[in-house]
């Protein structure tokens, strides 16, 4: 309220461009009270505008649209209720994906986050050229992940690959990546792995960086072991930056896209993730189905069957994370 | 900002550490050795890009592979600039107007957001900072089947507003940007403007910009290296013969899977404007990231 009184104030003046005139309070004074009462609203108008438009009209659309059986291409537009929705329970193609993505999201996520406790443990240290080391580490994130994940997929070849040639170096016969369930799984987590690790590391580090040193020496004046004040000081004062990593890796995780598509380059079809759709991921089928195959309707429904799937998983990670930590 | 970069594990300000207490944030060897080798995974694959990017096709199958650039660059460069199929300097233009008209919107419309939000009162304000938030939650994937028509309605399919106009300002930049004008502008000073006489968008422009400028930076270089990578939108909305700079890559790989020093010399000019603004701007990109991270 201080800003109407100053408004107020401003106008009881008289303008400084016209003085001796008597001054028009109703025509400046209204203009300067417009000003106070709209501009707040003028200013945050773009992002309503931009974000009903294609944020939470799209998200509502999906919903219309998937209780329909909708094609653009060949103009379909009909009616069928939850249809849909009852064929993706019993479509085994989904359910597949499914697997997939949840597959490689617990190969990358439980790596990445214990990895970048370890780095952020180490880059917390008194270490000399700190800056430099946490460049390093978070340069990955700063590529573009469609590029990278090429030069990975050439890395990951099965006949000339830097990864096959690099482990017969210490006898161990080549693997065949692309083909089998497990190792694309196993590659593609690690493309997620390289780049997020970095970035998890730094997040870890700030939240380490404000926990009180007294806590440290008082358990090192009671004798206590870097290791067990790491497990017991550390880990613990990070659990709500560990909720929010979790959280932010699961939504990230279950939406996995660019790396499978192009870890398949060398598929016919791009979405299809592999021969056996091994790495198909549930963002490539609702791709597939929408884009590929003008299934918009039953494109849709997977959407939103995503959607829910990441609220559902976003919420149990919470709890699992808060009650680990809470047994402590 | 300055006092999160400059200080890993030193306590220096508490009292005098004892021995024993400086030896408990003295980094070992080992420690040296663990986080070498971190970098050097981390840093290796974009390494290896560039070595392939400057080789011939035959030296990149070779066993042992080899581990320095050569010094085909310039004509692996010239073939993918002559290439038909990946539309290379298209999409580098297209790439570079796109996330040039959606960093300078965003810094903008949500810096004047964030000010809105931080700095002026006004009825709901709670309840629309709260909606903003909630926004962030929602992944964008989710709406791009509606997204799709809605651009099939408005004819740009295929045009490049399609990946403008939907993101011109996101939610997470106005909440950026509401967060550190809170606590880097004094009411006392936006006070003072308005009794000098200044209207509500001449404080914003002369007096609240200047101070987000730091925010303002690292949105702006976060949101254009999101927009340089965007990768799924794109494909679902632009041609192959109109491509961003990812797509080209794609158009590429589909194409020339065999053709290595092709593909990745490709791929190094599409990383090589995020690896230039990252050299240059690095500590503020790690500065922010870690203050995100604390708020958050």
């Amino acid at each position: 309220m201080t800003t109407d009184l100053r408004a107020g104030r401003k106008h009881s003046r008289p303008a400084p461009g016209d003085p001796g005139r008597r001054p028009r309070p109703t025509w400046r004074g209204r203009l300067a009270k417009l000003d106070v009462k709209a501009s707040p609203y003028a200013f945050i108008s773009p992002f309503y505008i931009v974000f009903l438009i294609f944020g939470l009209f799209p998200l509502g659309f999906t919903l219309w649209v998937s209780l329909h059986d909708w094609g653009l291409a060949s103009g379909t537009r009909e009616w069928v209720g939850l249809d849909n929705y009852d064929y993706l329970l019993t479509d085994s193609d989904f359910w597949h994906a499914t697997v997939n993505t949840i597959g490689i999201f617990v190969m990358a996520t439980i790596p990445q986050l214990l990895i970048a406790l370890f780095i952020a443990n180490a880059l917390n240290r008194r270490i000399r050229m700190p800056t430099l080391f946490r460049i390093g580490m978070v340069a990955p994130l700063v590529t573009s992940t469609a590029a990278v994940s090429i030069v990975f997929t050439q890395m990951f070849d099965t006949d000339w690959g830097m990864i096959n040639w690099a482990i017969g170096l210490v006898g161990i016969d080549p693997i065949d990546w692309s083909a089998g369930r497990g190792w694309s799984w196993v590659a593609i987590a690690m493309m997620v792995n390289w780049r997020w690790i970095g970035y998890n590391a730094l997040i870890y580090l700030a939240a380490m960086q404000s926990i009180p040193r007294d806590l440290y020496e008082a358990a090192a004046i009671d004798g206590a072991s870097r290791t067990r004040q790491f497990w017991q000081i550390t880990v613990p004062m990070l659990r709500p930056t560990v909720i929010f990593t979790v959280i932010i890796s699961t939504i990230g995780g279950l939406q996995l896209f660019t790396e499978p598509v192009l870890f398949s380059v060398r598929t016919p079809n791009n979405m299809d993730g592999g021969a056996l759709h091994q790495f198909q991921t549930i963002t490539m089928y609702m791709y597939d189905n929408a884009f590929g195959s003008d299934r918009y309707g039953y494109g849709a429904a997977v959407a939103w069957a995503l959607f829910m799937m990441i609220i559902v998983f976003s919420l149990i990670n919470f709890l699992i994370v808060r009650r680990t930590g809470g047994t402590k | 900002m300055t006092t999160l970069l400059a200080g890993p594990g030193q306590p220096a300000k508490h009292a005098r550490p004892t021995g024993k207490m400086r030896g408990l944030w003295e980094a070992s060897p080992l420690t040296y050795v663990a986080l070498i080798v971190a970098v050097a995974l981390s840093l290796f694959p974009i390494y290896w890009m560039i070595v392939v990017a400057t080789r011939t096709n035959d030296v990149v199958s070779a066993v042992p592979p080899p581990l320095v650039p050569g010094g085909e660059g310039g004509e692996n460069v010239g073939r993918l600039f002559d290439n038909p199929d990946a539309y290379f300097a298209q999409g580098l233009l297209n790439s570079a107007i796109a996330s040039t008209v959606v960093t300078i919107s965003t810094v903008f419309f949500a810096s004047l957001a964030g000010f809105a939000f931080a700095k002026l009162r006004f009825k709901g304000k709670n309840g629309l900072l709260l909606t903003i938030i909630a926004t962030m939650m929602i992944p964008v994937q989710m709406g791009i089947i509606p997204l799709y028509m809605i651009m099939v309605e408005l004819g740009w399919q295929n045009q490049l507003q399609a990946v403008i106009v939907p993101f011109l300002v996101t939610g997470f930049g106005v909440f950026m940007m509401r967060q550190y004008a809170s606590q880097a502008i004094p009411d006392e000073l936006i006070e003072a403007a308005r009794v000098d006489g200044c209207t509500t968008f001449g404080i914003y422009w002369r007096v609240v910009m200047p101070a987000l400028r730091p925010a303002a930076g690292v949105l702006g270089l976060l949101t254009f290296m999101q927009t340089w990578n965007e990768f799924m939108w794109p494909l679902a909305v632009l041609a192959p013969d109109n491509p961003t700079v990812q797509l080209s890559i794609n158009n590429l790989a589909n194409a020339y899977f065999d053709d290595y020093t092709l593909m990745f010399a490709g791929t190094t000019v599409a990383v090589l404007p995020l690896l230039v603004v990252f050299i240059v701007f690095g500590r503020q990109i790690i500065g922010g990231i870690m203050e995100g991270a604390v708020k958050a």
